[in-house]
């Protein structure tokens, strides 16, 4: 049964949402944008609760439900439906929201029972990219030798979101840089750990309320059991790099979501300006009819839906257990680069108003662009998306 | 998708198949789609499916999703095979949903046969800035009976068709009324060359002093909510447009794997790849627009700004893809062996038709 609209439980959360991203962040939003680098501390009121937790698995929690047929949503729905609102908010501040870093979803992920124990409740940010290794995230340089019961970190990581608030990182590394891809390992390393520095703290475009750094690694000895996941380098396969890849199918469609919620801002904006000019938004006359601006509108409004759509299935799919990688990317790719353009045509179209910063319009085309750059770019996806309708592998087509 | 609905879905594929994939270019070319295709599509029931029984139809629930589905996968194989076969809708779904008693009485039971039948249904007009929401055709009320004047154009089968649809403003709203072809003050032009749709034929169709009874009003006195009819009419063409657009994606992208340039096939570069890429994800929102709109219908409510977003979508997006399908292609893509060069002028109706196709 196809129906595309929303069940009764994701809209009370959006709604609720909405008094957050209203209420909280839209408040302060100007605020943490002017001051980059202090921390907003209207987010303390997240503190605890704004990471998921781990689930405890049960015996067949990863099998679809066959004779109930597919469910309607799960937690990948209700994470991109929360993720849009809050963007509508402040995408800055969703991605610094305290004690939910990136490293916290791969130690949920891959943590032993021990390992969760002491380091699961406390803010992990997550380091692999390196100067060298941006989106070749397989050819980072970063080593990490084994030294009787200790690891020894080196090397240099870049662009670490929550590199200052966080507590500990989650670095990539390789324990044997002839292994190529099958000795890249994650690690987690305590922020007091010696040799380990946070350099300095990059000025940005936008979502300068979250902070990102760049760390050096310089000796720096941690317990050999802060390795997550197996240390064995299997020479012969890569299904280690490809288990930590395989987590961004899951968080394309978080992103495409937050770029979702920012052209979603940026387009109520427009339209309340161009209402109180005298337009009214017709959903019936030809769109020849329109006036100029009010068809650049129109369109930017099917765009931004077409995005959400192609989001929600990706994430329905996850809920669904059904591998999504394809739909991931055409998610990402499609709400990165659209959200960009939409952002950027609203402060066009709203003139010195789009220009200036008594409105939010400029600061939302700095943040959208963000998003269609991390968690790989939108010609990364590209690829993905080419490669995967094309049958062709990454020798084919580079 | 459903058990049901992928059911259709392949049922249909496997017609399309049969019927219309390799014979789509011959049917352009001599502009004609041949009788028997249409009455073997025709069986399928997709227009009647929805009908009651006493009136000649199956009395199945109406499905607008499932509708979306059958247009997609006929426009898939040719959009001119599509219209031409479903247009008897363009008739029968608004007199089911906005007609009186004794209209679906008097005339679903004449369409709603074993044998194909065309009715038609007009609304598009030769001028510029036509706006279904506000047509230049008029009506006015005279004693017991409307007198309808102006012009149509690209009414699909107008010459086949014993009634239409015809669509014109009553006192500056739109109305819907039907038309017998045997009325003196209504002229079938002669057949019209389009850009596209060869196959299809289409008529001007003049209106001079044209007299229709009171009633032959759809919905009666109080008239019929229009705007339902272009919502539905909306997701058809955008239903349409999905279908076109995935076969020139789907052409060039195997064109693509065997074409081979500078000693390996062009879908290894980026510049072609990413062509490709992105028309494997256009495809997709327009489907996903599509039915977003059809979900409001099938859940009992208004559609309008989905259908139209849906629309404006679809008919920006299926000139673009398209348009990508000729160009990964080069030259021949610009040869008429090749149907992307037959998807792309047909693709051009989706944004600039309205009601030539309903759901």
């Amino acid at each position: 049964m196809i129906n595309l609209e929303l069940p009764k439980p994701l809209v009370d959360v959006n709604n609720s949402l909405k008094g957050v991203a209203d209420g909280i962040f839209r408040p302060v939003s100007r605020q943490y944008d002017i001051n980059e680098h202090v921390y907003p501390k209207e987010l303390d009121i997240f503190k605890g609760g704004a990471k998921g937790g781990r689930k405890k698995k049960k015996d067949g929690d990863d099998k679809p439900k066959k004779d109930k047929g597919p469910v309607e949503f799960g937690a990948n729905m209700t994470t991109v439906i929360s993720v849009e609102q809050m963007c509508y908010g402040d995408v800055g501040f969703l991605l610094t929201l305290p004690g939910a870093g990136l490293g916290n979803a791969a130690i949920d992920a891959v943590a032993t029972d021990e390992q969760y124990e002491r380091f699961g409740q406390k803010w992990t940010a997550m380091a692999i990219t390196e100067a060298s290794s941006g989106s070749d995230s397989g050819s980072i340089q970063t080593t990490a030798i084994l030294d009787g019961d200790e690891y020894v970190l080196n090397g240099e990581k870049i662009f670490v979101t929550t590199a200052d608030r966080c507590e500990q990182v989650v670095v990539w590394a390789t324990v044997d840089p002839e292994a190529g891809k099958a000795g890249i390992k994650s690690f987690v390393v305590e922020k007091d750990r010696p040799g380990f520095k946070l350099e300095k703290l990059e000025h940005k475009l936008g979502i300068r309320a979250s902070d990102t750094g760049t760390f050096v690694l310089k000796d720096c000895r941690i317990p050999k059991d802060n390795l997550l996941g197996s240390p064995e380098v299997k020479t012969k396969t890569t299904e280690g790099f490809k288990g930590v890849m395989k987590t961004f199918d899951n968080t394309r469609p978080f992103v495409a979501a937050m770029s979702v919620g920012v052209a979603k801002a940026s387009l109520e904006l427009l339209k309340k300006k161009l209402e109180e000019q005298g337009s009214t938004i017709d959903y019936e006359k030809n769109i020849n009819n329109v006036s100029a601006v009010e068809k650049e509108y129109l369109m930017m409004e099917a765009t931004l839906d077409a995005m959400r759509l192609l989001t929600w299935r990706a994430a329905w799919m996850a809920d669904n257990k059904i591998a999504n990688n394809l739909e991931a990317s055409m998610s990402k790719a499609k709400s990165g680069r659209s959200g960009t353009l939409i952002t950027q045509k609203t402060c066009d179209l709203l003139g010195p108003m789009g220009f200036g910063t008594d409105e939010l319009a400029e600061k939302w085309m700095r943040d959208s662009k963000i998003l269609d750059i991390f968690e790989g770019t939108g010609q990364i996806q590209h690829l993905i998306i080419a490669r995967n309708v094309l049958k062709l592998s990454r020798n084919e087509l580079k | 998708m459903s058990k049901q609905q992928k059911m259709v879905k392949s049922e249909v594929a496997n017609l399309v198949k049969k019927l219309v994939t390799d014979n789509a270019l011959e049917m352009d070319e001599k502009k004609e789609i041949p009788a028997d295709a249409i009455q073997k599509a025709w069986e399928l029931g997709a227009s009647i499916s929805k009908v009651p029984e006493e009136f000649g139809g199956f009395g199945m629930q109406d499905s607008p999703i499932e509708s979306t589905i059958v247009l997609e996968e006929l426009a898939y194989g040719d959009m001119a095979f599509t219209i031409a076969v479903m247009q008897p809708s363009l008739f029968i779904s608004p007199i089911l949903e906005l007609g009186t008693d004794e209209q679906k009485k008097k005339y679903l039971p004449l369409y709603c046969k074993e044998q194909f039948t065309p009715c038609s249904c007009a609304v598009n007009e030769p001028h510029f800035g036509f706006d279904a929401a506000n047509m230049k055709t008029i009506a006015e009320k005279k004693n017991n009976a409307y007198v309808l004047n102006g012009t149509k154009c690209v009414v699909p089968l107008a010459s086949k068709s014993k009634h239409m649809l015809v669509a014109a403003n009553l006192d500056g709203a739109p109305n819907l009324f039907i038309v017998s072809a045997d009325n003196p003050g209504l002229k079938v032009g002669e057949r019209e060359r389009n850009i596209g749709l060869y196959a299809l034929e289409t008529n001007k169709v003049t209106l001079e002093n044209c007299e229709v009874s009171a009633d032959d009003r759809v919905g009666g006195a109080e008239g019929c909510n229009f705007s339902r009819f272009l919502q539905k009419s909306r997701i058809a063409m955008s239903a349409i447009g999905t279908g076109v657009s995935r076969a020139s994606y789907d052409y060039a992208r195997e064109y693509a794997k065997e074409r081979v340039q500078f000693g390996e096939p062009i879908a290894h570069r980026q510049a072609v790849a990413f062509m490709i890429a992105e028309m494997a994800y256009e495809v997709d929102a327009m489907r996903l627009l599509t039915w977003q709109a059809a979900s409001k219908i099938e859940n009992g409510k208004d559609a309008k700004r989905e259908a139209y977003l849906a629309k404006i979508y679809t008919g920006d997006k299926t000139m673009h893809v398209t348009d990508y399908g000729v160009q990964v292609m080069g030259g021949h893509g610009y040869i008429r062996d090749y149907p992307v060069e037959r998807y792309y002028r047909n693709g051009r109706g989706i944004s600039t038709l309205e009601g030539v196709a309903s759901i």
